[in-house]
C-alpha cells in the first residue's frame, strides 16, 4: 500500500519503518550472541563453554539460524508496519473484545506470529543444541533393533515457540500493542530508545515467564505423543529445571527480538517531522503543512502534521511569521485560514460527539427514572410472564444502544425492546441482571476512552491554536488572527463546556488503573485527562495574553460568562 | 564588579527594613507587633489592592516538639542497632533523608524552619505555605476561608510550587512521592480530601528536593539528590519520562526559565546541567570549588545567575542562539565585609543561601547564610539593583533585616506586583512579610511568568488603558 504511493510525505513513514527494520537487524548479531553464551553456559566448565561458544557462532548451522532469524525479524517489522495504528481501538465491552480476536485479519496475525515462534525456536533449538538439536532420536525397540523415535525436548521447544508467538499476538490486541503513542516530551531517537531499552528487557523477561507458565500447563494436559522416547506430560517430566529455564531464556530471547523492533519502528515512525509552511513552487503544495493537516489518509501524517504544528507554534518565530504571513498577489492569509479552520473543524467534531454521547446517556437515564415510577404498575400486570419468556433471549443480542458508534437505523429497529426494558428490570431476579452488565454491556470508562481515542490530535490542535494566538498579539502584523479570534474562543469554550458535562458522568473521572510492565500503551487511557487539562491551560494562554481586550470581542452571555471565570483565575 | 562594601550599613538593632521608595530603603524604628496591623493592611492593601493577611505565626511548640523528636531519632540510632536490628536501617534512612532535605533545599535550617515552603500563585494574590507540621495553607486575600491540604503522603514537604496557566494545581515536593492539589477557589471547604490529590511516584525517585513548572503550564520536572535521572512528568496522565545523564549522582536544585527553553539542573557534586527544553539534550558546567547550590533566570531566559557552595561569588552566564565554549563570569563579589554600627562591628557576607531575581528583572535578592553561631555574623538578605544596558551589572541597593533575634529563612518576589517588585520573606520566627520596592520599570518588554509577552505595563492612567480595545471597526 505504501509503495504504491508515490507521495514523498508517505513514503516518508515507509522508510522510517525500513530503517527501523535495519536497527533491528543489525542489533541481531549482539543480542544472538549473549543469547547463545546465556544458554550454553555452565559454571562448571566455564572455559570449556566458552570455547563451545565459540566454536558454535562460526559453524554453518549457527549462520543459516541467524539468516532465518533476520527473515523473521523483517517480516515482524512489515507486519508492525502494516498493523500499527494511532488511533487505538478500544473494546467497550467483553464481547467487542472478543470480535476483535476473532477478526480474520487479527487471525492471519497471529498465524504469521505463531510460524515465525516456531521458526524462531528451532533456531533456539540449534544454539541451546545438546538433546534439544533433533526432532528424531534414535531408539532402541523391543526387539533390539535401532529406529527413529520422536525426540520430544526438541518439539516441546517449538511448540513453546508458536505458543508464545501465539500469545504474543493475542496479548498485542488486549494491550494494543499495535498503538503507536506520541511522546510529550521530545527527544532524539538514540535517547528515547537508550531509556526505553530496560524496560523492553523487564517486559520480555516477565512475559516469558508468564508464558512458559501458561504453556506448561496446555502441554501438561494435552501433550501425549505416543512416538516419543521420553514423555514429558508428566509432573516430574516438566519439572525438569534446565528445561524450564531453557524454555524460558528461548521464550525471552523470541520475546526481546520482536519488542526491540516494535520499540524501533515505534521511535522511528513518531519522529518528529518538519512540514514546510508554504512553497514557493505549486508542485510541492500537497507537501505543505495546511495541505497534509487536512488530509485524512494516512492518520499518522495528519498526526505528525498536528504535533509538527504544535511545536512550530511554540518553539519557532521564523515558521510562525509564515503562517501568519500574507499570500504574495491577493494579500489572504491562506495558510492561517486552512491551519485554524482544520484545528476549529477538529474541535467541534469532538464537540458534537460529546453533545451526542451526553444526550443518548441522558435520554437513557431518564427512561430508568420512569421504570422505577411504574415499578409498582407494572408487577401486578398480566403481561409478565411472556416478558420473562423474552428477555432471557433477548436481553443478550440487544445491541449495545448506549454507544455512540451505533447506527441510528439499529436504534430505530430495536426501540419498541429498549422501551419494555425497564419491565423486566422489575420482575427478572436481581441475579441474572447483574451478571448480564458484566458480559454484554459496556463501562462508562472505557466508553469514555473510546470518546476520546484520537484525542491526542484535539491537543496538539488546542497547543497549536492557542500558541499561535498567543505569539500574534507581538507577531501578527497584519491582524490576521484576530478575525478567528471570536470563533476560536467559542469553540474552545463550547468544548470546555462539553468536557465539563462529560466529565460529571459516573465513572467518567475515574482514573484508570496502570499496567507497569507491559509493551503495550496505556497513553490512550488516560487522554482525556490530558485533553481537559489542555484545553484550560489553552483558554488561559488566551486570557493572559489579552486580559482585558477580550471584552472586545463578541461572543454569546454564556460563553462571556465562562470567560470571565477564567479572566478572574476562578476555573 | 559590585561588592558589599559599596552597601549602605546594615540597621541598627531594633530596625526593620519596610519598603524601597524613592531609590532608597526604608526603615522603621518600631517593632513590627507593636506597629498597629491594621497599618500595614493599610500599606499592602493600597499596593494590592486587598488586605493579604500580613503575617502567618506557627505555634512556638510545634517547632520545639519537632526539633525534640529529631534529636530523639538520632538518639536512638546512636545505639547502633543493638537493641531494635530491624529499625536501625528504617531510622538511618528517615535521618539521610532528613539531612538531605536539609541540605539541598533553597531553605535556610530548613530542619527546624516553621516555614518549609512559599508559593506565591503566579496569576493571582494568592499563596501557599508549607508547615513544619506537614501541612500546607493556602491564604487567598478574595477569600474568607483558608483551606489546611492534609495528606498522608504529604511529609517533609521540600517546595510547592503553583501551576502556571491554572487556577488550581499546586504541586508538592514531598519525601516518597509528588503531590499535585487541585485546590477550587470557589470551594468553601477548609478541608480539601485527599482525593483532590494526585499522586506521583516512580521507584528510586526519592526524597524529592526540588520541583518546576514549565511556565507553559504543560509539564513538571522533580529531582531528587538520590536519583541520577530527572523526572519530566506529564501530570494529566501522570506519566513521567526520566532523563537520565552519568555523573554527578543526583539532582538537587531545578530552576525552568521563565521564557521556557531552558532548565537548570544542579547536582551534589560539582557539576551542573542545563537543559534545553525542546529536544532535552543538556550542556554540562563542571564548577571548579563545589557545588551549585541555587540559580535564577533573568525574566527573558536569556542570562542566568547562580552560585557556588564554598565561594562567595555570584556568577553569570548568558545564552545566545549562537552556540561556542563560553565561561561564567563574576558579577558581584560577596566576601565578608565588616561594617561599624552603633551596636558594635557586624561581618556581613559568605556563603549564599539562595537568589531571588524580580520578574521585572530589576532587583535580585541574595539571601547569606551567615552563622547562626556568631552574633556578629547573622543571616542577611542583601538586595542588589540590576541592569543590562550598556553592559550586564549589579549595583547595590541594600539590607533587608527583620526584627531583632529573627533571621531569613526563605524568600520570594511576586510574580506579577504592578507598581515594581515585592520580596516576600519567611523569617525564622515563623513570619511572613511582604516588602515592596516602588520603581518604575525601564519598561523594556518583557516575558511574564506565564511565559507570554505581558501586557506593557500602566504606569500613569491605568483605568485609561483598560478602556483601549483592541477591536476597532473590524467586527462590524
Amino acid at each position: 500500500m505504501y509503495l504504491m504511493m508515490t507521495d514523498c510525505s508517505v513514503q516518508v513513514i515507509f522508510w522510517r519503518a525500513v530503517a527501523s527494520i535495519a536497527w533491528a537487524v543489525l542489533l541481531l548479531p549482539p543480542i544472538t550472541a549473549v543469547f547463545v553464551i546465556i544458554s550454553r553456559f555452565s559454571l562448571l566448565h566455564p572455559i570449556q563453554a566458552v570455547s563451545e561458544c565459540l566454536s558454535f557462532l562460526t559453524s554453518a548451522s549457527a549462520i543459516f539460524s541467524f539468516i532465518l532469524l533476520c527473515g523473521v525479524i523483517i517480516m515482524v517489522g512489515f507486519l508492525n508496519l502494516e498493523y500499527y495504528t494511532v488511533i487505538p481501538t478500544i473494546a467497550c465491552s467483553k464481547i467487542a473484545l472478543l470480535g476483535q480476536l476473532l477478526h480474520p485479519r487479527q487471525f492471519v496475525n497471529s498465524l504469521g506470529h505463531c510460524i515465525m515462534g516456531i521458526i524462531v525456536a528451532w533456531c533456539c533449538a540449534i544454539t541451546v543444541g545438546g538433546r534439544y538439536e533433533t526432532i528424531a532420536d534414535p531408539c532402541a525397540q523391543g526387539d533390539g533393533s535401532p529406529q527413529m523415535c520422536l525426540n520430544e525436548y526438541h518439539l516441546i521447544l517449538l511448540l513453546a515457540g508458536a505458543f508464545v508467538g501465539f500469545s504474543h499476538s493475542l496479548l498485542g490486541v488486549i494491550y494494543n500493542m499495535n498503538y503507536v503513542s506520541f511522546h510529550t516530551v521530545q527527544q532524539y531517537k538514540y535517547l528515547r530508545f537508550k531509556g526505553s531499552l530496560s524496560l523492553v528487557l523487564k517486559c520480555s523477561a516477565t512475559q516469558a515467564l508468564y508464558s512458559v507458565r501458561n504453556y506448561i500447563v496446555v502441554y501438561f494436559f494435552l501433550g501425549k505423543w505416543s512416538l516419543s522416547v521420553h514423555p514429558l506430560d508428566s509432573i516430574a517430566g516438566l519439572l525438569d529445571l534446565s528445561l524450564l529455564y531453557h524454555l524460558w531464556i528461548s521464550a525471552s530471547f523470541l520475546l526481546f527480538t520482536w519488542h526491540l523492533t516494535l520499540l524501533l519502528f515505534r521511535v522511528f515512525v513518531t519522529e518528529v517531522y518538519s512540514f514546510p509552511v508554504q512553497s514557493s513552487f505549486t508542485e510541492d503544495a500537497h507537501q505543505c503543512l495546511p495541505t497534509v493537516l487536512t488530509d485524512k489518509q494516512p492518520m499518522i501524517l495528519k498526526f505528525l502534521a498536528l504535533l509538527d504544528l504544535a511545536l512550530l507554534s511554540q518553539h519557532s518565530p521564523s515558521r510562525r511569521s509564515e503562517v501568519f504571513s500574507l499570500s504574495q498577489p491577493g494579500g489572504h492569509p491562506h495558510n492561517w485560514n486552512a491551519i485554524s479552520k482544520e484545528c476549529l473543524s477538529l474541535l467541534a467534531d469532538l464537540t458534537q460527539r460529546l453533545i451526542a454521547y451526553h444526550d443518548t446517556v441522558a435520554t437513557n437515564g431518564r427512561a430508568k427514572s420512569l421504570s422505577t415510577g411504574s415499578e409498582r404498575k407494572t408487577s401486578s400486570e398480566s403481561s409478565v410472564p411472556f416478558i420473562l419468556s423474552v428477555s432471557p433471549l433477548t436481553a443478550p443480542f440487544t445491541p449495545d444502544l448506549d454507544s455512540p458508534f451505533a447506527s441510528p437505523a439499529l436504534r430505530r429497529l430495536t426501540a419498541p425492546m429498549d422501551q419494555c426494558s425497564p419491565w423486566f428490570g422489575t420482575v427478572q431476579s436481581p441475579h441474572i441482571m447483574r451478571r448480564v452488565p458484566k458480559l454484554w454491556s459496556t463501562s462508562t470508562g472505557e466508553k469514555s476512552q473510546a470518546l476520546f481515542a484520537d484525542s491526542q490530535a484535539h491537543i496538539w490542535a488546542l497547543e497549536g491554536l492557542s500558541y499561535l494566538v498567543q505569539s500574534s498579539f507581538s507577531e501578527d502584523q497584519f491582524g490576521v488572527v484576530q478575525t478567528a479570534l471570536p470563533s476560536i474562543l467559542s469553540c474552545m469554550l463550547g468544548l470546555q463546556e462539553a468536557v465539563d458535562r462529560h466529565f460529571k458522568l459516573p465513572h467518567a473521572s475515574s482514573k484508570p488503573v496502570r499496567s507497569a510492565s507491559s509493551m503495550g500503551d496505556s497513553t490512550h487511557k488516560t487522554l482525556r485527562f490530558a485533553l481537559r487539562a489542555t484545553l484550560k491551560t489553552s483558554i488561559y494562554r488566551i486570557t493572559t495574553t489579552f486580559g482585558n481586550h477580550l471584552n472586545a470581542v463578541k461572543m454569546s452571555a454564556e460563553h462571556r460568562k465562562r470567560l470571565q471565570q477564567f479572566l478572574e483565575y476562578k476555573e | 564588579m559590585c561588592s558589599l562594601a559599596l552597601f549602605p550599613p546594615p540597621l541598627p538593632s531594633g530596625q526593620t527594613t519596610l519598603c524601597e521608595s524613592n531609590n532608597e530603603l526604608l526603615r522603621c524604628a518600631v517593632l513590627l507587633e507593636q506597629m498597629s496591623c491594621s497599618y500595614i493592611y493599610q500599606l499592602m492593601s493600597f499596593y494590592i489592592n486587598s488586605p493579604l493577611s500580613c503575617a502567618v505565626v506557627v505555634p512556638k511548640w510545634l517547632s520545639v516538639s519537632s526539633g525534640c523528636t529529631l534529636a530523639l531519632l538520632r538518639w536512638f540510632s546512636s545505639f547502633h542497632g543493638s537493641l531494635f536490628p530491624h529499625l536501625t536501617v528504617t531510622i538511618h534512612l528517615i535521618i539521610r533523608c532528613f539531612d538531605m532535605l536539609a541540605e539541598f533545599s533553597q531553605v535556610l535550617n530548613w530542619s527546624d524552619c516553621v516555614v518549609r515552603a512559599f508559593a506565591w500563585h503566579p496569576h493571582t494574590d494568592k499563596f501557599a505555605v508549607a508547615l513544619l507540621d506537614d501541612s500546607i495553607k493556602i491564604y487567598n486575600p478574595k477569600s474568607a476561608t483558608t483551606p489546611t491540604l492534609k495528606h498522608r503522603l504529604q511529609r517533609s514537604v521540600a517546595a510547592v510550587q503553583w501551576k502556571p496557566l491554572c487556577a488550581t494545581a499546586l504541586a508538592v515536593a514531598c519525601q516518597n512521592c509528588l503531590l499535585v492539589w487541585h485546590v477550587d477557589p470557589c470551594s468553601l471547604s477548609t478541608r480539601p480530601s485527599s482525593g483532590c490529590a494526585q499522586v506521583l511516584s516512580h521507584p528510586g525517585h526519592s526524597p524529592i528536593t526540588s520541583i518546576a513548572w514549565s511556565p507553559s503550564g504543560s509539564l513538571l520536572v522533580s529531582a531528587s539528590p538520590m536519583d541520577t535521572a530527572m523526572m519530566v512528568w506529564d501530570v494529566a496522565s501522570e506519566s513521567g519520562v526520566p532523563l537520565q545523564r552519568v555523573g554527578g549522582g543526583g539532582v538537587t536544585f531545578l530552576s525552568w526559565s521563565p521564557d521556557g527553553s531552558h532548565v537548570l539542573a544542579s547536582t551534589p557534586s560539582a557539576l551542573f546541567r542545563v537543559w534545553e527544553t525542546r529536544m532535552w539534550t543538556c550542556e554540562r558546567w563542571p564548577c571548579v570549588k563545589g557545588r551549585c547550590q541555587s540559580g535564577c533566570w533573568s525574566p527573558d531566559g536569556s542570562r542566568l545567575l547562580f552560585t557556588v557552595q564554598g565561594e562567595t561569588v555570584i556568577y553569570a552566564l548568558t545564552f545566545t542562539d549562537t552556540p561556542g565554549s563560553q565561561a561564567a563570569a563574576v558579577v558581584a563579589d560577596l566576601s565578608e565585609t565588616t561594617f561599624n554600627t552603633p551596636d558594635g562591628d557586624i561581618i556581613v557576607g559568605g556563603e549564599i543561601q539562595s537568589l531571588a531575581w524580580d520578574p521585572t528583572g530589576e532587583r535580585l535578592a541574595v539571601l547569606l547564610k551567615g552563622d547562626p553561631q556568631a552574633a556578629d555574623r547573622p543571616a542577611i538578605i542583601a538586595v542588589f539593583k540590576t541592569r543590562t544596558n550598556p553592559i550586564f551589572e549589579l549595583l547595590p541597593c541594600g539590607f533587608v533585616q527583620g526584627e531583632p533575634g529573627t533571621e531569613p529563612r526563605l524568600m520570594q518576589f511576586h510574580p506579577n506586583f504592578q507598581h515594581g517588585a515585592l520580596l516576600t520573606v519567611c523569617w525564622s520566627s515563623g513570619r511572613i512579610t511582604h516588602m515592596p520596592f516602588y520603581f518604575l520599570s525601564a519598561g523594556v518588554p518583557h516575558f511574564g511568568l506565564s511565559g507570554s509577552p505581558s501586557l506593557p505595563r500602566p504606569q500613569e492612567r491605568p483605568a485609561d488603558f483598560a478602556k483601549q480595545s483592541l477591536f476597532t471597526e473590524l467586527m462590524s
